[in-house]
């Protein structure tokens, strides 16, 4: 799996590139944590806030790293370690739900998410606070599809759920979503 | 562009942070300091640059997550007392450090006997790999004195620029002539 975003995201990584690369085309050797909180954070923080909403993503951006960090060393494989990380922030989503049930988006903030996405270029940039009024699992599959362009086969592996159910997610969100456009 | 939060201090609070290292500046050029619970562990020479001469942290901490931990994070806290040591030490303040080692980095038997022998040298004085080879238990094995020498992975702390050729020439060193001659001059010797 090597989409723009992954390369994109390996840029991020300063000095020690290589290495990185190294390690990460031989699953068993995990690289330094450090090297992972440098390549993959930008990701893990965008995913929360578009499933959680700004005021609750940095809570839970701090739980996701710190239950990573220790798990880590009990990891047998490196060789999808951006999927692991994001299978725990969406744990740390799901969790944050259910303490909160749905919560109100905050609309004022919705300008400082990244507009590149061609699905949010395309709604005015107005798409998330219909996201965050999505079903659970709707609005997380949505946010790995269209805020980190996950492919589908990321997006089930991340919620733990077949990628049929994974494509049916995306696609009932999105179904909701136009409705919700062109009702306007 | 997303602000991300600052995570530094909730990894350190954490207890889970096995290997905590920073970059410092030197008249030696960058370092990298490590250290794990039980003390100093790591000090690397980093160099700048794109090429293929290029030492980032990323080489220099290749291998500690299969010989330590993977739980390898910059967090400078635990690294406070050696920079504040090494500060004191190029300053010629300071003529042996304080803060305690984690000798794990060090292969076990012949190598570590060396370095450990070498640590014994005082500030100023130097010695001959023949020396540290029969203070580890082996006069004759003077050539792999110089290998675990340079094997070193507490340069500056552990002092192997102190060692030299018996017959005064410098001998080698892991980051090169130019740093050993400038560990020994702040120890006061005169080098042409």
């Amino acid at each position: 799996m090597a989409s723009p975003r992954d390369r994109r995201s390996e840029n991020l990584t300063s000095g020690g590139r290589g290495a990185l690369k190294q390690q990460m085309d031989r699953p068993l050797e995990l690289p330094p944590f450090q090297m992972l909180l440098d390549t993959y954070a930008v990701d893990v923080h965008r995913f929360l806030i578009a499933s959680v909403g700004r005021d609750a993503a940095d809570d839970c951006y701090q739980e996701t790293w710190v239950s990573a960090l220790r798990a880590y060393p009990r990891l047998r494989n490196a060789a999808n370690l951006r999927g692991w990380l994001l299978t725990i922030a969406h744990r740390k989503a799901v969790d944050h739900g259910r303490s909160r049930q749905r919560a109100a988006w905050p609309t004022a903030e919705l300008s400082e998410l990244p507009a590149s996405d061609l699905t949010v270029e395309l709604l005015g940039g107005s798409v998330w606070p219909a996201v965050a009024q999505l079903p659970a699992k709707q609005r997380q599959a949505v946010a790995l599809r269209y805020a980190l362009d996950a492919d589908y086969a990321t997006v089930a592996a991340t919620m733990g759920t077949t990628e049929q159910a994974a494509r049916r997610n995306v696609h009932e969100g999105l179904k909701r979503l136009r409705k919700e456009y062109d009702g306007d | 562009m997303t602000d991300l939060p600052d995570l530094t201090s909730v990894f350190e609070s954490s207890g889970l942070v096995d290997i905590a290292y920073t970059l410092e500046d030197s008249p030696v050029g960058r370092l990298l300091l490590a250290a794990t619970p039980r003390g100093l562990a790591r000090v690397a020479y980093l160099e700048p640059g794109d090429g293929p001469g290029e030492v980032g942290e990323g080489e220099v901490l290749t291998d500690h997550p299969r010989r330590l931990s993977p739980r390898i994070l910059r967090a400078p806290a635990r690294l406070d007392a050696t920079r504040r040591e090494l500060e004191q030490f190029f300053d010629g303040r300071l003529t042996s450090f304080q803060a305690p080692i984690d000798w794990r980095l060090t292969r076990p038997g012949f190598t570590r006997a060396v370095l450990r022998a070498t640590n014994r040298i005082p500030f100023g004085e130097t010695s001959s790999y023949k020396r540290v080879a029969t203070a580890a238990g082996s006069p004759n094995a003077f050539r792999a004195a110089g290998s675990a020498l340079g094997s070193n992975p507490l340069p500056i702390v552990v002092p192997c620029h102190r060692v030299l050729h018996a017959g005064g020439g410098l001998g080698g060193y892991t980051g090169g002539l130019d740093r050993k001659k400038v560990l020994l001059t702040v120890e006061g010797h005169q080098l042409r």
